[in-house]
């Protein structure tokens, strides 16, 4: 649980200026991002990880698995983020950023105080989705050795020889976790709604 | 009329989008007070013209006078556009936002006013367009001519010199074009100067001191509206306002 909070939280943190420099920024920090996100979004995660807590130290940086997990996780989950927000910021109509320049604002408090807000009710769904895959994915840290869920139940299975019984609590904490994020997000969604702008009634 | 030294100088101002030339040597004046009409069939830098005057789009060359202030050659365009409203076609108000809020986001960020005064501040604002029951609302829940309505009251919270206005009733249902024109109405016989670029041809006439008439990228005619409908100089200008009269009508 805490390996997916600080993954998120690494992946929030770098996504959103990110994000904001893929859309508003000079054409050499969009390519640079773009760059970054390319490969982040083309490694295996498990690759990642091996890369940094394996290959690192050859280049005499050396790491805990545990952070070795956070950064490679957090850091990949910082490219599918920040997709998913550029998508997010994108979506929202250029005339608002314009309407906020033509108030007065600059383009860093434009974004911060409408474009920002907007975005983020765009991607809620999306992020909702980020968030149960980094959940799942933390399981990768097994490989390292880390002391995550799955390696709890293997010490289990060692004295008690209950494998499936031990898999499927291990299943069903994963199922369990997911689907009570799932719905905190869904209420904040509802929450955060704007008043008339989402099509709520069913089209027939 | 009532100062000598105009609210806004225009010179030679010059802009192409690649090799098509938008603007071709635009220059006029405006002084306070005054409000003006810029007409023009569609595709004549119109629009491109009111962009340029608060830097949304960046001129190719010429002169932009905010009083004494070159606004091309400003080092702090942010402190400049305060001073320019711009109401826009398609509204563009702050979805997430609240009718009240929407007209206080401006003194309240930009300003830095406290809460509590730009909130007073918008009451008068919603009031002076009518609309201080809808302040609660979402733009989402209000009409094109209330979303209008909210969108120049978001432009005068900020008290500027002068606002620009880019075809505000051209999105609106026939029967929604009224109430915004009535505002703009009220506003210049407050003598608030307004730039206004529209089709309205009745309002043209009855409410602005000049019409400037523009084609091609530049002004083709400009002079007081009777003098302009009733004998203009030039043949285009004629024929152009006949035909808007024809399809609008002459208005009140």
């Amino acid at each position: 649980m805490q390996l997916t909070f600080m993954t998120l939280g690494i992946g929030l943190v770098l996504s959103i200026p990110f994000s904001f420099g893929q859309v508003y920024g000079p054409k050499w920090v969009k390519i640079l991002i773009g760059i970054y996100e390319k490969i982040f979004r083309s490694i295996p995660g498990i690759v990642i990880l091996f890369l940094i807590y394996y290959g690192l130290p050859n280049l005499g940086i050396q790491m805990a698995p545990f952070w070795a997990c956070v950064i490679g996780l957090g850091l990949r989950s910082a490219a599918y983020q920040s997709q998913l927000f550029r998508g997010a910021i994108q979506s929202i109509s250029p005339t608002q950023m314009r309407a906020s320049r033509s108030l007065g604002m600059s383009k860093m408090q434009g974004f911060k105080n409408i474009i920002l807000p907007q975005a983020f009710r765009v991607a809620l769904p999306p992020w909702a989705n980020e968030f149960t895959i980094v959940l799942k994915d933390s399981s990768f840290a097994y490989a390292l050795g880390v002391t995550e869920l799955l390696r709890e139940g293997r010490y289990i299975i060692a004295t008690s020889y209950e494998p499936l019984l031990i898999f499927l609590m291990i299943a069903a904490i994963y199922f369990i976790i997911s689907i009570i994020l799932n719905k905190s997000l869904a209420m904040l969604e509802r929450k955060l709604s704007i008043p008339g702008f989402e099509i709520r009634e069913k089209i027939k | 009329m009532t100062e000598n030294r105009p609210i806004l100088t225009i010179k030679n101002l010059k802009k192409s989008f690649g090799t098509n030339e938008v603007l071709k040597d635009v220059s006029f004046t405006m002084n306070k007070g005054e409000t003006k009409v810029i007409i023009g069939p569609s595709g004549t830098g119109k629009s491109t013209l009111l962009t340029c005057i608060n830097q949304l789009v960046l001129p190719d060359s010429g002169e932009i006078f905010l009083k004494d202030i070159d606004v091309t050659k400003a080092e702090n365009m942010n402190t400049i556009r305060q001073q320019i409203g711009f109401v826009f076609q398609d509204f563009g108000l702050f979805n997430h936002l609240t009718a009240l809020k929407n007209v206080m986001i401006g003194p309240v960020k930009v300003k830095k006013m406290s809460k509590a005064d730009a909130r007073d501040l918008a009451i008068e604002e919603l009031k002076r367009v009518g609309l201080i029951e809808h302040a609660d609302k979402y733009p989402a829940q209000l009409s094109g001519g209330q979303k209008q309505r909210v969108g120049i009251a978001r432009a005068l919270a900020m008290q500027p010199e002068i606002i620009l206005f880019d075809e505000p009733t051209s999105a609106l249902d026939p029967e929604l074009i009224g109430e915004v024109l009535s505002v703009m109405k009220e506003l210049a016989r407050n003598k608030m100067t307004m730039l206004i670029v529209t089709h309205e041809m009745g309002f043209a006439r009855t409410v602005s001191d000049e019409i400037i008439f523009m084609e091609g990228g530049v002004i083709v005619e400009q002079g007081p509206p009777e003098k302009l409908f009733k004998n203009p100089e030039n043949r285009r200008t004629g024929e152009f306002l006949f035909k808007l009269t024809e399809l609008y009508g002459e208005g009140d």
